[in-house]
């Protein structure tokens, strides 16, 4: 037991920087690609919905395709696949781009976080009460500042719980860059993985992983209940919630 | 009841037989990369092929044992011999020291050095750390090549690991990295290949034993010391009666051994 405690020791002595150095790499990896993501997914959305085909139908094609197929999938085609064009894309000046796997990475994620956030938009916007949009519209507003005022801060509202569960899957999905020679948090592990043999690094990353979600969980459950505080589950006990004496059947005496 | 001692007697049976069929011929598993051409590859219809599978039959024959040989990605290939998944590794393995800690390791059946394949714009001449400063260069991970990058080049240049020899090919023709650190062997197919216009050798054959080791062998347990003992015999019997020599020349036109 001492001499696997002492082993423990040393792998986190050994590999802890190196993985650490991975989470520093996944977070900015997910913050951007998730910031980026986010600023295309309102537009995206409002296409989406618009009654205009020629901006509803490109937006489908592309949520359709990035949500259809596997992220993996979505990263080799970017890394290897520009890999194979590389003389077209230097002649449009895009290589240095395109070279560097974790501009690759970053390209991958961001798309495909775009392409469900804007989902997740588009339902919060389909969510907002009718009643809301009509009396905003007996008060006069209309378009920009009808959808400013009244239906994207609602519809942000809705969407939030959904939001949430994105960014948490997107962290796990991050861990995809590490096929593309980026020493992500997964990258290190492997690394780690493949000189000491251990199994123990992987529980070190799950570990590692876990920090990282609960630690949004925590941020997320406050931003929720900041925003929605209609949506906190009642306390069925408060005096003001139990029936009024009348209904409550006559105890027998 | 009745029905359960009826089931109980069919299990041991089964169990009684499974056993007699095990006693009576060895099965050895063998696990090889099944990525690594022309060592060892899949081919279309999702069979081995390559010298590490011909050499593998070749030793199993001399042993009159049963051999499967099953493909495993090269990260996990020392971890599934532990977890005996399979009972020995001959995928092109590279007898070191640090390996040694781990698992056990018959006599050398082959030893080609490693080099450097350059992409032909890179303007690489001189491959020490001096010369490639500034330069991205790759190996595959969890081998010797990356190990001797890590070790010589980590300061002077910046290095990319891959999880298979093609991607790295792949990259290196892309012109993402800039020299790739490779078995001569495995380099010279692709260099041959139909992508490998972009590159070519340069710098000096690699051999320090301190990094690159003595050769190559077959992976094995720590505790299996007699399969080490018959696969050694085996394979000084594929050396002497010249097995091994017909299936050097299938591959190369020069002795690897």
């Amino acid at each position: 037991m001492e001499d696997y405690l002492a082993m423990l020791a040393d792998l986190a002595v050994r590999y802890g920087p190196r993985l650490l150095g991975g989470v520093v790499v996944t977070l900015q990896l997910v913050g951007i690609s998730l910031a980026l993501g986010g600023m295309m997914s309102v537009p995206l959305a409002l296409a989406r919905l618009s009654r205009n085909p020629v901006l509803r139908l490109p937006a489908f094609a592309y949520v359709f395709f990035f949500r259809g197929t596997p992220l993996l999938a979505q990263i080799y085609l970017i890394y290897y696949g520009s890999g194979q064009f590389r003389a077209a894309f230097e002649q449009a000046g895009l290589w240095w781009f395109f070279r560097d796997a974790w501009y690759c990475a970053l390209l991958a994620f961001t798309l495909n976080t775009g392409a469900y956030t804007a989902e997740i938009v588009r339902g919060g916007i389909q969510g907002v009460p009718l009643g809301d949009i009509e009396a905003a519209r007996a008060c006069g507003m209309s378009g920009f500042t009808l959808y400013r005022r009244i239906i994207l801060p609602t519809a942000y509202r809705i969407a939030l719980p959904a939001y949430g569960n994105e960014i948490i899957l997107m962290v796990k999905s991050s861990s995809i860059a590490s096929i593309i020679t980026i020493f992500d948090l997964m990258g290190e592990t492997k690394l780690a993985f493949s000189r000491s043999f251990r199994l123990e690094v992987y529980l070190m990353a799950a570990a590692l992983y876990l920090v990282i979600t609960l630690s949004f969980e925590w941020v997320w459950a406050r931003l929720e209940r900041w925003l929605n505080p209609q949506r906190e589950a009642p306390d069925l006990k408060a005096p003001d919630l139990q029936p009024p004496a009348a209904l409550v059947e006559p105890q027998r005496q | 009841m009745k029905k359960f001692g009826t089931l109980m007697l069919a299990a041991a049976a089964l169990a009684l037989g499974m056993g007699a069929a095990t006693a009576a011929e060895t099965t050895i598993r063998i696990a090889t990369e099944g990525a690594y051409p022309p060592f060892n590859q899949k081919n279309a219809d999702g069979t081995l092929s390559g010298f590490d599978v011909d050499i593998a039959n070749a030793l199993c024959e001399k042993m009159k044992a049963k051999c499967t040989i099953v493909a495993q990605d090269w990260d996990g290939i020392i971890p599934g011999l532990l977890a005996k998944k399979y009972d020995a590794i001959v995928a092109s393995m590279s007898i070191t020291e640090e390996r040694k800690k781990t698992i056990d390791f018959s006599d050398k059946y082959y030893n080609t050095p490693a080099r450097f394949a350059v992409g032909k714009t890179s303007g690489i001449t001189d491959v020490s750390p001096e010369g490639m400063k500034g330069k991205t260069i790759g190996a595959q991970s969890s081998t010797i090549h990356a190990n001797y990058l890590e070790a010589k080049y980590k300061g002077t240049a910046t290095i990319k690991l891959y999880a298979t020899i093609d991607e790295a090919n792949a990259d290196l023709a892309a012109g993402r990295i800039d020299a790739h650190l490779a078995d001569s062997i495995v380099e010279l197919a692709f260099l041959d290949g139909k992508d490998g216009g972009c590159c070519a050798f340069a710098g000096p054959d690699f051999k320090d034993p301190a990094f690159f080791g003595d050769g190559v062998g077959v992976g094995l347990r720590k505790e299996d010391g007699k399969l080490k003992a018959e696969i050694n015999a085996a394979i000084k019997a594929i050396l002497a009666d010249g097995t091994y020599k017909k299936l050097n020349d299938k591959y190369f036109p020069f002795s690897i051994y």
